[in-house]
């Protein structure tokens, strides 16, 4: 599989509503890392949502990893949703669950055992510095703390593809570089990831490509190095 | 059952939707109960008299001139009565207990033997009764004038058919309170849907299967529903015992086999496994026929 994302001339409206988005064609290849730019109700939500599976276009085709969605069956969707992890723009933490459980949920709808649950669960709250909160309600955390809950829980179970809207929506520019650094680390294991940020001094921090939405379009601008290689170029921080 | 211990997703003790489906199945199963009691009784007792009276009939011979000419008629009936088909027994009553039987009609001009008495004879019909009754009717007139044969299964068919329909109408009853049982149940789950859309949403996205997601409404509703019918059938059997005391109190013993056979009770008690499943199942399709209308 030479693509994870393939989009050709895709249009999205929501009801009668006007096309939100027009004509996108572009096409993600495995590993590589994109910032997702535009004003406020550009799309780029509505982009994300088409790629995380919660909507479907409304012309044109996407494909995920090689699939048309088209001609997805309703069993389909969950295999290929446990290949996507989503930071939602608003979280979307289950408010009953404590942040361990709400990581854990990815583990457990693909019937992972609870021992190996709580191992994997621990370790990656630890690394987003979240030891001491393992048993805190959402709502009793931070609005930095819950994006961290909420990044875990996208990050958790291996994605091939991680969709984060606005991850830095919340938090300072030295948590936000942090941020960036743990989506750098999973685009080094092979991740391919897409991050819809307003943050400028975010995407000046790297040379990553730019996908832009402006009047329903989308442009791609390339900087000049390979994602792969603006990784080294980064300051090494400690855990987040 | 891990499936029991697992605590779930979905945040159903935040539930209002669910707070009466107890009482409600606890309503429904104590109905159920007591229609199931109602069948059982009604069965027992129309079994019993079924055997008991449909098998016999009794001929009636009206009194001669002299002994000798009763003597002659009985002779006639009975060698017919023998040669039926579906007669297994035929024995002539003794005056002394024809005297007896009229006594409360005649008095004590019975007694006095000067009143001409008819003759009965006791008939013994095997199960399936007499394929031609009109016929050995019209031999017995034909051999002794006057001849009246008096068929017990003739009224109490009736009788039975009226426990028969009794019957029938109490299963439909107990199969419509299980309508309702399953109507409410889905109506309820329905409802459960709509109140966690938003958890099952993000449950989807996150790559739960509707299996997964079916199992923590169907668990959650079998322990709703068995909840409720534990109260149910306490509550129906408080009644039942309650109702077979009374009956004995007041005499009505006139209605064989009131009090309820162990068949019954079992039956009774069967509903709360039956309840727990059918809340668990309809939970379940009720939850993946409305997922599978989600993206
Ligand atoms: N559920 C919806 N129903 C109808 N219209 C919607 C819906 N969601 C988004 N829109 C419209 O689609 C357009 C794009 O919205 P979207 O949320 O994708 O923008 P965005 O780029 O993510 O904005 P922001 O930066 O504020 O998050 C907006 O005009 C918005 O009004
Ligand atoms: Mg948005």
């Amino acid at each position: 599989m030479d693509e994870i994302v393939r989009f050709q001339t895709v249009g999205l409206r929501y009801g009668m509503g006007p096309e939100v988005l027009q004509d996108l064609s572009f096409t993600l290849t495995p590993g590589s890392f994109h910032f997702l730019t535009g004003e406020s109700g550009a799309g780029k939500s509505s982009l994300m949502r088409l790629m995380y599976l919660a909507k479907k276009p409304t012309r044109g085709s996407v494909s995920l990893f090689g699939r048309d969605i088209a001609s997805l069956r309703h069993d389909d969707y969950p295999t290929l949703r446990r290949r996507i992890g989503v930071v939602f723009q608003e979280f979307r933490l289950l408010p009953h669950q404590t942040a361990f459980d709400n990581v854990a949920l990815p583990l457990r709808v693909s019937g992972m055992r609870e021992k190996e649950i709580k191992k994997h669960v621990e370790e990656l709250l630890t690394w987003v510095g979240l030891e001491e909160n393992m048993a805190a309600w959402p709502e009793t955390l931070s609005g930095g703390q819950q994006q961290r809950v909420a990044i875990a829980r996208a990050v958790i179970a291996q994605p091939k593809l991680l969709l984060a809207d606005e991850p830095t929506g919340n938090v300072d520019d030295r948590i936000a570089a942090r941020l960036l650094h743990l989506f750098e680390e999973l685009n080094r294991l092979g991740t391919t990831v897409v991050i819809a940020t307003h943050n400028k001094s975010l995407i000046s921090s790297s040379l990553h490509p730019i996908m832009h939405l402006e009047g329903g379009r989308l442009s791609i601008e390339d900087r000049e190095s390979e994602p792969a290689a603006t990784v080294e170029t980064l300051p090494r921080s400690g855990r987040l | 059952m891990a499936l029991l211990s697992r605590r779930t997703d979905l945040p159903f003790e935040r539930d209002d939707s669910s707070r009466y489906l107890p009482w409600l199945t606890a309503f429904m199963v104590f109905l159920a109960s007591l229609t199931l009691a109602g069948v059982f009784a009604i069965s027992d007792l129309a079994g019993t008299w079924d055997k008991g009276l449909s098998e016999t009939l009794t001929v009636q011979l009206p009194a001669g001139e002299d002994e000798r000419t009763d003597e002659r008629r009985a002779a006639a009936a009975i060698k017919i009565l023998e040669a039926t088909e579906g007669v297994e027994e035929v024995a002539l009553l003794p005056p002394r207990q024809v005297r007896e039987l009229l006594k409360p009609w005649l008095g004590a001009a019975a007694d006095a033997g000067q009143l001409p008495l008819p003759q009965i004879i006791d008939v013994e019909i095997d199960r399936d009764g007499i394929p031609a009754l009109a016929t050995l009717t019209e031999q017995l007139r034909r051999a002794v004038p006057g001849a009246a044969v008096d068929d017990h299964g003739a009224w109490m068919s009736g009788f039975l058919r009226a426990l028969r329909s009794a019957e029938a109408i109490a299963v439909l009853i107990f199969l419509l309170v299980g309508v309702a049982t399953v109507g409410t149940i889905v109506f309820t789950t329905r409802a459960g849907l709509g109140v966690h859309r938003e958890v099952i949403e993000v449950m989807h996205l996150i790559g739960a299967h509707d299996r997964y997601i079916a199992a923590q409404f169907a668990v959650r509703s079998m322990m709703l529903g068995l909840r409720g019918a534990a109260m149910g059938i306490i509550a129906a059997a408080m009644v039942l015992i309650a109702f077979g005391v009374l009956v004995e109190f007041q005499g009505f013993g006139v209605l064989p086999g009131i009090d309820l056979s162990l068949g019954a009770w079992i039956a009774v008690v069967l509903l709360l496994p039956a309840t727990g499943l059918l809340a668990w199942l309809t939970a379940r399709i009720t939850v993946l026929r409305s997922l599978a209308r989600m993206v």
